[in-house]
């Protein structure tokens, strides 16, 4: 063999590594690209038809590029449309979430701060135990606590109230703040605080000081888990809360199971939108956070 | 626990003989920062779950009673049609749902980790449902399977007809519906957590494996998927857990219809709870539910800490 054929045949093999290469290429981005289309589509048909006029909707059907733009729906579906009876949109509902989700979510976050720099740099006899017993709360399914619920929000008359619901979302809530902060405290070295309580700082000077400054990450994931989580809660809010007082969650069934023979896909669009936007600015802002919440909290 | 007194400097400059109350209130303080939680969880674990299991052995029917009935409610629910339908339905649905969830954020996650561009887009893109309620998702998704302004108006918009797409709104595919729907909105998350395990195996084995001739699709069943099989389990048992609690899903997408096609254990506990004034029965549904998470969860716990124990053993 001469050289120039053998330098043919690894021009050949080479040729035929780099077509493969480019079939494999166009393959991987051709699968990503009809999956992303397929996820983002549901979120796209709701905001072209936010903007549709509703009676091109009904000609063209709800999967269609928009041939009319309008934007009174938002404006409905926030202020003026009737769901059973009273016709005041989602804005009360919006604004009943946002005064349970944040509220709650603030005060869940302190408590499982607080528990998991006790449970982490505090730990007495059986605080292991403690720590174990508190993270079954993770598990217990809603249903088991909702006649227990019913009777003591009855007895010290938070029925059908935000406030109600904000003390729900924080007893539910400790499990998982705790137990974010406390595996986020354990990786902090012991020698720093011993250091601190030789130099004389007690209890809380060491969290102010030491551990506060440090938790920032830990507590950006637990409030972006904690508000998601409960701005996204259906089950407690349709079953404690009515009408005017339900969060957005339960607003939108109800608005959505209230149509009557043509349905407002315009305004409904807008309303389901609006119940979506909050946990979805947070996630677009939260990006990384909350997907180590995800991680953290489902490794647990 | 220390032996170091929280305030040993200050203690000893000023010579003071006992601890002061400020002392004493610092060495309490993380008992009594403790205690409200404590007590709040466990009222809320323990006595809200006692409660409901009385409940659930009473004859409550509109309004809680205390008359002991033993395990009637238990009888009654298990000879229920309806509830038949529920668990069966779980049973159904958590397969289907599980090994689609999986297939799906397993071959997003390979795809994502063969070094594409953007990558950061595409997890945003595959995760963004997990952002949104179950609420939302079923909204959106009870309006693309509507035949008359859905997805089939749109294939039939486009020439076909006669296509029939009509899974929600018939009674033996609605099921079908409910699972897709749980597909998409959850195969994102099973894509994070396989491709934190995929980013966390030694790059040096794969080498090693390339290096041997293996090819991709070799080194990845042989080598990689294998280092991460915990992953596989901590996956289902999370995805598990969703199933068996699955509410806001249904309630919106097809509220337990047509019919009773798509009751869930926790579509019925509501109803039987809040609907139909029968609190026993619904206690005694809810305690199935407690049940079914306890037979998932306690031997995975257990498995849990066994392999730690192994892998921790010199």
């Amino acid at each position: 063999m001469t050289d120039a054929t053998i330098a043919a045949v690894h021009d050949r093999e080479a040729a035929a590594a780099s077509r493969r290469h480019f079939v494999s290429r166009t393959i991987i981005y051709a699968l990503l690209t009809i999956f992303a289309v397929i996820y983002l589509a549901p979120l796209l048909i709701l905001v072209f038809n936010s903007f549709r006029e509703q009676p091109e909707i009904a000609q063209n059907g709800l999967i269609a590029f928009p041939r009319s733009f309008q934007l009174k729906a938002w404006a409905e579906a926030w202020s003026t449309y009737c769901i059973g009876g009273t016709c005041e949109g989602m804005r009360r509902n919006f604004l009943n979430s946002l005064w349970m989700a944040v509220p709650a979510t603030i005060l869940s976050t302190l408590l499982g701060a607080m528990n998991g720099y006790v449970l982490s740099k505090w730990r007495f006899k059986g605080s292991e135990v403690l720590f174990t017993l508190m993270l079954l709360g993770v598990f217990m399914p809603g249903q088991i606590a909702l006649m227990p619920w019913a009777f003591l929000l009855g007895k010290v008359g938070l029925t059908n109230s935000t406030y109600g619901l904000i003390l729900i979302h924080v007893v539910q809530g400790i499990s998982f703040t705790t137990l974010f902060c406390r595996n986020y405290y354990v990786s902090i070295p012991d020698d720093l605080i011993k250091a601190a309580r030789i130099d004389g700082a007690g209890f809380w000077r060491i969290f102010r000081k030491i551990i506060l400054p440090l938790s920032p990450p830990i507590l950006i994931v637990t409030v972006i888990w904690q508000f998601t989580g409960i701005w996204n809660e259906y089950l407690f809010g349709v079953v404690f809360t009515s009408g005017r007082e339900q969060p957005i969650t339960a607003a939108l069934v109800a608005l959505t199971a209230s149509g009557t023979n043509v349905r407002a896909y315009d305004v409904m669009s807008a309303a389901v939108l609006i119940g979506a936007l909050p946990p979805l600015l947070v996630y677009f802002l939260g990006g990384k956070y909350f997907v180590r919440g995800l991680t953290q909290g489902a490794i647990k | 626990m220390s032996t170091v007194p929280m305030d040993a400097g200050r203690n000893s400059a000023s010579g003071a003989p006992g601890p002061t109350w400020r002392e004493r209130l610092a060495r309490i303080s993380p008992i009594l920062i403790l205690a409200p939680s404590l007590a709040a969880s466990f009222v809320y674990i323990f006595v809200f779950t006692i409660w409901t299991l009385y409940i659930s052995l009473s004859n409550s029917s509109l309004l809680p009673s205390y008359g002991f009935i033993g395990l009637d409610n238990y009888v009654s629910l298990w000879s229920n049609r309806r509830w038949n339908i529920a668990y069966s339905n779980l049973f159904f649905f958590s397969a289907f749902y599980i090994v689609g969830a999986m297939g799906i954020g397993l071959l997003l996650a390979i795809l994502i980790d063969q070094r594409v561009r953007g990558e950061a887009i595409w997890r945003t893109i595959f995760l963004y449902p997990l952002a949104v309620s179950f609420i939302v998702t079923g909204t959106v998704w009870s309006w693309l399977y509507n035949p008359t302004d859905g997805i089939q108006m749109l294939v039939r918009s486009l020439g076909w007809t006669h296509f029939n797409f009509a899974l929600a709104s018939d009674r033996s595919t609605a099921i079908y519906a409910i699972i897709i729907t749980g597909i998409w909105q959850s195969s994102g998350f099973a894509m994070a957590l396989f491709l934190a395990g995929l980013r966390s195996v030694d790059q040096d084995l794969i080498k090693a494996a390339q290096i041997d001739g293996a090819s991709t699709f070799r080194t990845y069943r042989r080598v990689i998927l294998p280092i991460i099989s915990p992953i596989f389990l901590a996956v289902a048992v999370v995805q598990i857990q969703f199933a068996i609690k699955t509410f806001d899903l249904v309630a919106a997408l097809t509220r337990g219809g047509p019919g009773i096609s798509t009751t869930f254990p926790a579509i019925y506990v509501y109803d039987l709870m809040f609907q139909r004034g029968q609190i026993g029965e619904g206690a005694a549904a809810a305690m199935m539910m407690l049940a079914a998470l306890a037979v998932v969860l306690v031997p995975y716990a257990l498995f849990v800490v066994w392999r730690h124990r192994r892998e921790s053993r010199p």
